[in-house]
């Protein structure tokens, strides 16, 4: 008899704090007490707290460790799984009742989770994604038997369509309509394609669901092949994924073994069956005829649309083409309901979106709300604010084709329209939070070293505009630019954005625009007081002495690693701006704030 | 990504090509199968020099150009040997705005190669890479297949000393 299920996470954040150590040390651990009758193990997919990690969560009371370490395993298996007493000092601290000492809340009850709504993610972090029983356990494949058996294609659109599912993987293309189109394109062939080529640096919720719940994105594959009349799919998936690659090669064996893939799935005569193949490398072929190219064996540049993929796709048949996240919510709709999944979000987006918290914040980690939720509910109450006291500057969402949100908008409710009215944009759901410490023009300068490196080189306006921003900005960061600079900026990206071949030439400006918009002082204070407010541009940060405050105590010229700082004991110091290479140690040395970054 | 053309000399051995053949074999009916084929020629010889490429060219009937073609355009794809310890630093965004490229410099300076270059004995390689999707536990570096996070400029030489042999 199990009494008890240990889950722990098995995705590539908590894999990389050691959580596979853990596992077999847990194992030999149980069986030396004779437990391993008892207590089940079970590798699940991202809880969502990667910061955390590595996280166990005790069944059936929900104890949520987090950050155990191999040596604390011995006394967790001795307390908590014989004794039945919680190992309180590994217990994650928001889930610990302060008032009532002892108990635990239920992790669905903490600051983190409680405003979030599980729909794409809801089995990650519960089920083991090794297993399809599980998965069926979770009604999986409850959907494709629904659709098989009950619905006519037309009505999969249908459901689509009124579901308002739009695509979570940058754009938000409306799915139904999409599938619709690949429904009129008259083929004997057509394909269903999975782009799980998530590129946008920051950004990992597509991985962890191919990690958490691989399933859920075969599953809604089928579906979508039924709908438009293919029989073979394509999955894409990023070569540095490879926990991903390896439990969606398990996951599709599973499901051809029990017939959910292959010939007459669930005797309707309905035929579908998918292969993978590996991304190497190209932020491009996140584009999506870019990643056609690439599944065909070229070189992944982008085509001109029209024709778009739903007329003429891969191989040059009608291709339907979407990201994992939004096929881990088609399964749901198909069970719950169009109305279901329509009766969250906002009015033109519905549903919930998962985003991946980054930067500088407490709680790094992916977290899925309904549409609708300010940047304030995620940044201030989910993700547990700005960490060592600093200040929220801006968050960053979609990547090198986005935006940044700055404070003053910070109660905006998150959406698609919303996003791109500010001048960001949605993208794939990477949100980056920034505080004080970091500087615009420099995170601009990061995305666009980004985009010159990315860029395919088949279009003129990114290949070489996007150089030549670079170059001004570099202009800038290094203190030699002009205000002159800055008008050109903005007319090269206006340039780039209206004739650059495809969506990611077109977006690439996004990082100076919004920046420019928002933080122009900060590009003037560049510019014309050669100064770096924030002190990240080298060329621009010079440090100095403050004599009244300085004590000769020499803690400076001692730390300083180039001889920079002269001065006797009790005497005023002072620092040699041209030995000088602006490390920053005699700051972090100085007891009396005499030492100041200009 | 930069691409340089190496100046290590080929050895590949006859049991590696045999190999490659029966790679190239298997995807012979299979439409779209050059980047399948290339992905395990890089795993059979750890890189893709022009001797790898050409194999594949003859064998499959695509031109050599094509082959380069493909082969520089992926990031993925190395025409130089790796290092004995490859060192990978993430400049992915969430690892930048805290800190990675200072990590990076801080391995260029200690081991005294560039960024994208590997040491004349073969021992490291260093080079920068996209997001590794560990953003929880930025900054984030891997040497071979260990990952290390939560980093400062200061683990550096640490980690580094684990490497020596």
């Amino acid at each position: 008899m199990i009494r008890s299920h240990i889950l722990i996470c098995g995705g590539t954040g908590c894999t990389s704090s050691g959580s596979l150590a853990i596992k077999d040390a847990l194992a030999l651990e149980l069986k030396a007490k004779g437990l391993e009758d008892e207590i089940k193990i079970v590798m699940t997919g991202c809880f969502g707290l990667c910061a955390l990690g590595p996280i166990i969560i005790v069944y059936p009371d929900g104890t949520f460790y987090s950050r155990v370490t191999v040596s604390d395993l011995s006394e967790i298996v001795e307390e908590h799984l014989l004794k039945g007493r919680i190992v309180k000092r590994l217990v994650y601290n928001d889930t610990v009742e302060e008032v009532d000492d002892g108990t635990h809340v239920s992790l669905n009850d903490t600051v983190f989770y409680k405003k979030q709504k599980r729909v794409a993610l809801r089995n990650c972090g519960y089920i083991n994604p090794e297993s399809i029983e599980e998965y069926i356990g979770m009604d999986g494949y409850m959907a494709l038997g629904k659709v098989l058996t009950e619905m006519s294609p037309a009505q999969v659109i249908q459901v689509m369509k009124d579901s308002g599912l739009r695509g979570r993987g940058g754009g938000g293309f409306p799915t139904g309509m999409k599938w619709d189109f690949a429904v009129k394109s008259v083929s004997d062939k057509k394909y269903v394609v999975c782009n799980a080529d998530e590129g946008d640096p920051g950004a990992f919720m597509d991985r962890s669901i191919l990690e958490g719940d691989p399933h859920a994105v075969i599953e809604a594959m089928a579906i979508a092949g039924y709908a438009i009349g293919a029989d073979e799919g394509y999955i894409y998936v990023r070569a540095e994924y490879p926990i991903a690659i390896k439990r969606l090669t398990i996951a599709i064996a599973q499901a051809r073994e029990m017939g959910l893939l292959g010939e007459d799935i669930f005797s309707s005569g309905f035929n579908f069956d998918i292969q993978l193949r590996f991304g190497a490398g190209a932020f491009v072929c996140g584009e999506e005829t870019a990643l056609l190219t690439s599944i065909e064996g070229n070189r992944g540049e982008p085509r001109p649309r029209p024709p778009f993929p739903a007329v003429k796709g891969l191989f040059g048949q009608p291709t339907i083409i979407n990201n994992v996240e939004t096929y881990a919510n088609i399964p749901q709709i198909i069970l719950k309901g169009a109305s279901w999944f329509a009766s969250m979000g906002t009015e033109k987006s519905k549903g919930t979106k998962v985003f991946a918290l980054g930067g500088k914040i407490t709680h790094t980690g992916l977290v899925e709300i309904p549409m609708g939720t300010t940047l304030r509910e995620i940044v201030e109450e989910i993700g547990g604010g700005v960490p060592n006291g600093k200040k929220f500057k801006a968050a960053q969402t979609g990547g090198p084709s986005g935006g940044c949100i700055p404070a003053s908008n910070i109660d905006t409710p998150i959406d698609y329209d919303n996003l791109l009215a500010i001048g960001s944009m949605m993208g794939s759901g990477g949100l980056i939070v920034l505080d004080e410490d970091n500087c615009m023009v420099d995170i601009a300068k990061f995305f666009l070293e980004f985009t010159v490196d990315e860029s395919c080189g088949k279009c003129t306006p990114c290949r070489i505009g996007t150089r030549r921003m670079l170059e001004i900005l570099e202009k800038i960061t290094n203190g030699n630019g002009t205000l002159e600079d800055l008008d050109k900026l903005e007319e090269l990206a206006h340039h780039i954005r209206a004739t650059s071949l495809c969506g990611l030439g077109q977006t690439s400006p996004n990082p100076i625009l919004s920046t420019l918009r928002y933080f122009r002082d900060e590009y003037i204070a560049h510019v014309v007081e050669k100064r770096c407010p924030a002190g990240v541009c080298k060329n621009l940060v010079s440090y100095e002495v403050v004599p009244e405050n300085c004590k000769g105590c020499t803690a400076c010229k001692r730390a300083c690693p180039v001889n920079a700082i002269s001065g006797e004991v009790k005497q005023v110091h002072i620092i040699d701006k041209v030995k000088c290479i602006k490390c920053g140690v005699c700051v972090t040395k100085c007891k009396f704030n005499a030492i100041i970054r200009k | 990504m930069k691409k340089k053309l190496t100046t290590v000399v080929f050895n590949g051995t006859k049991e590696q090509e045999l190999k490659l053949l029966k790679v190239i074999e298997k995807y012979k009916d299979i439409k779209g199968s050059t980047m399948p084929i290339l992905q395990e020629a890089q795993e059979i010889y750890g890189y893709l020099p022009i001797e790898v490429q050409r194999i594949v060219s003859d064998e499959t009937g695509i031109p050599l150009e094509e082959i380069y073609g493909i082969v520089s355009f992926y990031s993925q794809f190395s025409l130089n040997p790796k290092g004995k310890y490859a060192i990978s630093v993430c400049l992915g965004t969430a690892c930048y705005v805290k800190g990675s490229g200072e990590i990076l410099n801080k391995i260029s300076e200690i081991l005294g190669i560039p960024q994208g270059g590997s040491s004349a004995d073969g021992k490291y390689s260093i080079e920068a890479t996209r997001c590794i999707g560990a953003c929880g536990l930025a900054p984030v570096l891997t040497v071979n297949d260990d990952v290390y996070g939560r980093l400062t400029k200061d683990d550096v030489a640490g980690i580094l000393s684990k490497y020596t042999i």
